[in-house]
């Protein structure tokens, strides 16, 4: 592919390389995630991929390579810096604000878009109020479109696992990323509570054209949703291409799924 | 109420313009969207029903037409049944969570042209059905969520509906009015198919007299009037919505409140608080149950607190139902109890406003409707069904009693058939099953309705349910005999867990009793009767006391309450050495008894039972909790009452 402006990947990473001490955890991985894409990262335990998913977020700084992100440069920027560029992540484990309701929690997602004035802000006056009715109107949308109005002003900790990680996939959205990183979204989850999170996922990416990329464990949902599959083995890119591209690929079957490794 | 040019309010649609015309800023419906209550009035109500009607006759809405209704209680939905009825169509609303097979049964069945949907989820199962059902042509969406990508034919949003509709309305102006001054009272308003625990769906067509009587006299009978709210929360396709959030919310000009989602139900009635609310027993039963768990959570001087006034509210309102003066202590605490547990836990619950509460569909138990009543929330008994556009029987304010459903409701006829069936005539009498005289012929005979349920009318003129009229038996004199009803009443004592009545062809009623252990156990203790097992305990000639004793007082109020059942008094029993129990087969996992097991198994002591000894020993074969089989011995004895 030519990189014309048009066609030009969302997300190019190039030849990155992280080291801790002595341990290469990434080794010169290159991949690109085209507009409107849901591309998976998969692989063994260990293999790399939410190092590489720290680095594309800005929590790792590469030690080699660069990243694009939009057709611009942005290997060492910061994570505040990389939300602001419009990338939006959940995490492995929950990471809310356990005493916040799930409104508040949503709002924090709103942050980068606010713009504050303490002294409006504190009397709730004027545009201060304008701008946080907006929000929060924006806010209702994404607890209308995934379903969690009857937990609205719950606190977060005292939700089930599931629910946790619906409305920290709703704290992403609120930040309207242009691609969204979910580190495991299906971990420890139920059949039901699974097939839930892929409907949302799906309607995610149909809906508010978010590109997302995604780790995960369970090959039948990559396979069911993703547009596109990125396999990693110690650090190294062994595979990248279509779910049945992959499935087949002799040394993916070696490194991941020919073996035993249940999860 | 007579207006509008002089043509009789005798359909929904020209009720609706008179209410848009007589109440236009009175709210009709009230939606939670985006977590905000968002109002719509009379003249909203009639404005996008009409807007709808003209969108569809813009696709050629023909007089007639159906059109399936489907999707949780919406705006949208209740304004496209106005729209489908303004055209002279027929609405048929079908349960949201109907899998695709009941779905493409019912559709071709009401030869379904049209469809309106809420959403995504039941777009996808009418697409589905649709490739079965030809005969329907348009699918029309009011959430756009997640429909960008779909283009297939006749499939458009309720939007687009409109706009369709808007053009139209450039050419025929007067098109709606035309039409709906078409429609008259004898007119088809709805087709509302029952669920059908046997056999197909069945779809019961009720008129617009049919619907808007009953709405009238059982409005009139409430007090309901445009300042009463209700929650429209119960499914669309249960006659129970369509009368109560359609016709009656129609005819009174009050206000419904469509929630938010399934989920927040609790959370929306509290912030609503309707002063008038349907809800089956199940709905009850889950809000007592929140409301224990909470209590149990509480503060231990809050539980306590609570717990003594429940506990003396409870006392009071039996007292009250049995027609029995309050103690005085009672009545002094009352206000207290009110300021210090009763008002906050009705507020808590969203019932402070409630002046009418309904329950229908099988019998609430005796305990949770003393609860609620003893918070002063006005719950009555309804029996009503969907051939009688709802309303046969409802217990009055006042006069409610725990085991009648109260007095006909005004203009409703009840008689007692032979077989002891109960049957009805109103002007709620449906026309009949659509496509299905066979059916029609077997429910309506000469405008009485068979109502399937055995019961009578008790000296006070209120009608009993006491069982299904298939399920009642006869002794070999020809007296009727309800098992079930006996049961019940004999279940109703703490001491007894499980009743098995014995009867049919046999010349007397007997009847098997289980003890409850726990119960029977502590009452055992305290007076110092000592006794090693189950079966002990259920031997002693004190336990066979304690026993005869309910019994005799079921049989003491059939004497005196029951004019058909008295004959059928119990005449022996006898308790059983062993629990019955489902790992046994004995009772099903959800404690039903089965009988034909239970005859077969203890034919031995019904023999006796039958016979003239006064005891009897049994082997019985018990499974263990690990499986293991094995069995109990035990000389069962068996108690013969004098009966009256």
């Amino acid at each position: 592919m030519t990189a014309t402006a048009g066609s030009a990947p969302l997300l190019q990473v190039d030849d990155i390389s992280v080291r801790f001490g002595a341990l290469l955890a990434l080794n010169r991985v290159s991949l690109s995630v085209p507009r409107g894409e849901i591309a998976a990262i998969i692989g063994p335990n260990g293999a790399g991929k939410t190092t590489l998913l720290n680095c594309i977020s800005g929590f790792y700084q590469p030690s080699e390579g660069r990243i694009a992100f939009a057709g611009r440069d942005r290997t060492r920027l910061s994570p505040p810096d990389v939300a602001a560029l419009g990338i939006a992540r959940t995490f492995q484990n929950v990471a809310l604000f356990r005493g916040m309701s799930v409104l508040d929690n949503i709002m924090t997602g709103r942050i980068l878009k606010m713009r504050g004035n303490f002294l409006l802000d504190a009397l709730w006056w004027g545009p201060a109020r304008r701008q946080e009715l907006a929000h929060r109107a924006f806010v209702e949308r994404i607890i209308d479109f995934l379903e969690i109005q009857a937990i609205r002003k719950s606190p977060a900790g005292l939700l089930p696992y599931g629910l946790q990680k619906r409305v920290e996939l709703a704290r992403a959205l609120a930040a309207e990323p242009q691609l969204l990183l979910l580190d495991e979204p299906m971990a420890g989850m139920n059949v039901e509570e699974k097939e839930d999170m892929c409907r949302f996922i799906l309607d995610v990416n149909s809906e508010f054209g978010t590109t997302i990329a995604l780790i995960e464990h369970d090959m039948g949902v990559v396979m069911d949703i993703c547009d596109h599959v990125v396999v990693l083995d110690y650090g190294r890119k062994i595979a990248d291409g279509t779910p049945e591209h992959v499935r087949k690929d002799q040394a993916v079957l070696d490194a991941y799924l020919g073996v035993a490794h249940h999860d | 109420m007579t207006s509008n040019a002089g043509s009789p309010l005798d359909t929904f649609p020209k009720l609706v313009r008179a209410n848009a015309d007589r109440l236009p800023r009175h709210v009709a419906i009230r939606e939670k969207d985006l977590g905000i209550w968002q109002s719509y009035t009379w003249r909203d109500y009639f404005d996008r029903s009409r807007r709808i009607a003209l969108g569809l006759a813009s696709l050629g809405f023909a007089r007639g037409d159906k059109t399936a209704i489907i999707g949780d209680n919406r705006p949208e939905l209740y304004w496209a049944t106005l729209a489908t009825q303004a055209l002279g169509g027929v609405p048929v609303p079908l349960y949201q969570d109907s899998i695709e097979k009941e779905l493409t049964y019912i559709v071709e069945h009401a030869e379904a042209r049209w469809a309106v949907a809420e959403d995504q989820e039941q777009v996808d199962k009418l697409l589905r059905v649709r490739e079965q059902c030809p005969r329907l042509e348009f699918i029309v969406y009011a959430d756009t969520r997640g429909m960008r990508a779909y283009s297939e034919p006749g499939l458009l949003s309720l939007t687009e509906l409109e706009e369709r509709g808007e053009k139209f309305a450039l050419g025929h102006p007067t098109h709606v009015e035309d039409e709906l001054g078409k429609g008259g009272r004898e007119d088809t308003a709805v087709f509302c198919y029952t669920s059908g625990t046997t056999g197909a769906p069945k779809g019961a067509m009720l008129s617009y007299r049919n619907l808007i009587e009953m709405a009238r006299i059982a409005a009139g009978r409430e007090g309901l009037g445009p300042a009463d709210e209700a929650l429209a929360y119960l499914p669309m396709a249960w006659v129970g919505d369509h009368m109560l959030s359609y016709a009656q919310a129609i005819v009174a000009g009050f206000t419904i409140n469509c929630p938010e989602s399934a989920d927040t139900v609790l959370h929306d009635l509290k912030e609503i608080g309707p002063t008038y609310f349907f809800a089956p027993p199940r709905i009850w039963e889950n809000l007592l149950t929140s409301v224990m768990i909470r209590i149990e959570d509480a503060a231990w001087p809050k539980r306590r607190l609570t717990r003594l006034f429940l506990e003396l509210a409870q006392e009071g309102e039996r007292r009250r139902l049995a027609g029995q003066p309050l103690p005085l202590l009672t009545r002094l605490l009352a206000p207290l109890g009110y300021l210090l547990v009763y008002g906050p836990l009705r507020d808590n619950l969203g019932m402070r406003r409630i002046r009418i509460a309904y329950t229908a569909g099988e019998a609430l138990g005796p305990e949770i409707f003393v609860f609620f009543r003893a918070l002063g929330i006005n719950v009555k008994q309804l029996y009503g069904m969907t051939e009688a556009s709802v309303f046969v029987a409802v217990q009055k304010n006042g006069e409610v009693r725990l085991d009648t459903v109260g007095p006909p409701m005004p203009e409703v006829e009840i008689k007692i058939s032979e077989a002891g069936e109960v049957l009805f005539r109103s002007p709620g009498v449906f026309q009949g099953y659509f496509k299905n005289p066979e059916a029609t012929r077997q429910t309506l005979e000469d405008g009485w309705i068979h109502s399937g349920d055995a019961g009578f009318l008790d000296q006070a003129g209120h009608l009993k349910i006491i069982d299904r009229a298939k399920d009642l038996g006869r002794l070999l004199d020809g007296t009727v005999f309800a098992p079930k009803y006996l049961e019940n009443k004999l279940k109703f004592s703490p001491f007894v867990k499980e009743a098995v009545a014995l009867g049919p062809g046999r010349p007397y009623v007997t009847m098997l009793v289980n003890i409850d252990l726990a119960a029977v156990g502590n009452w055992a203790e305290r007076r110092g009767i000592a006794y090693t097992s189950y079966t002990d305990l259920s031997q002693k000639p004190e336990v066979y006391d304690l026993i005869q004793g309910e019994v005799t007082r079921v049989n003491r109020s059939l004497a005196l309450e029951d004019e058909v059942l008295r004959g059928a008094q119990i005449r022996k029993f006898l308790i059983l050495h062993k629990e019955l129990d489902p790992d046994d087969e004995e009772i099903t996992r959800t404690r039903k008894v089965r009988r034909g097991y239970i005859a077969q198994k203890y034919a031995a002591l019904i023999e006796a039972l039958y016979g003239d000894r006064d005891r009897v020993s049994v082997e019985a074969q018990v499974t263990y909790e690990d499986g293991r089989k094995g069995t109990i011995r035990a000389d069962v004895t068996i108690r013969e009452l004098s009966t009256r």
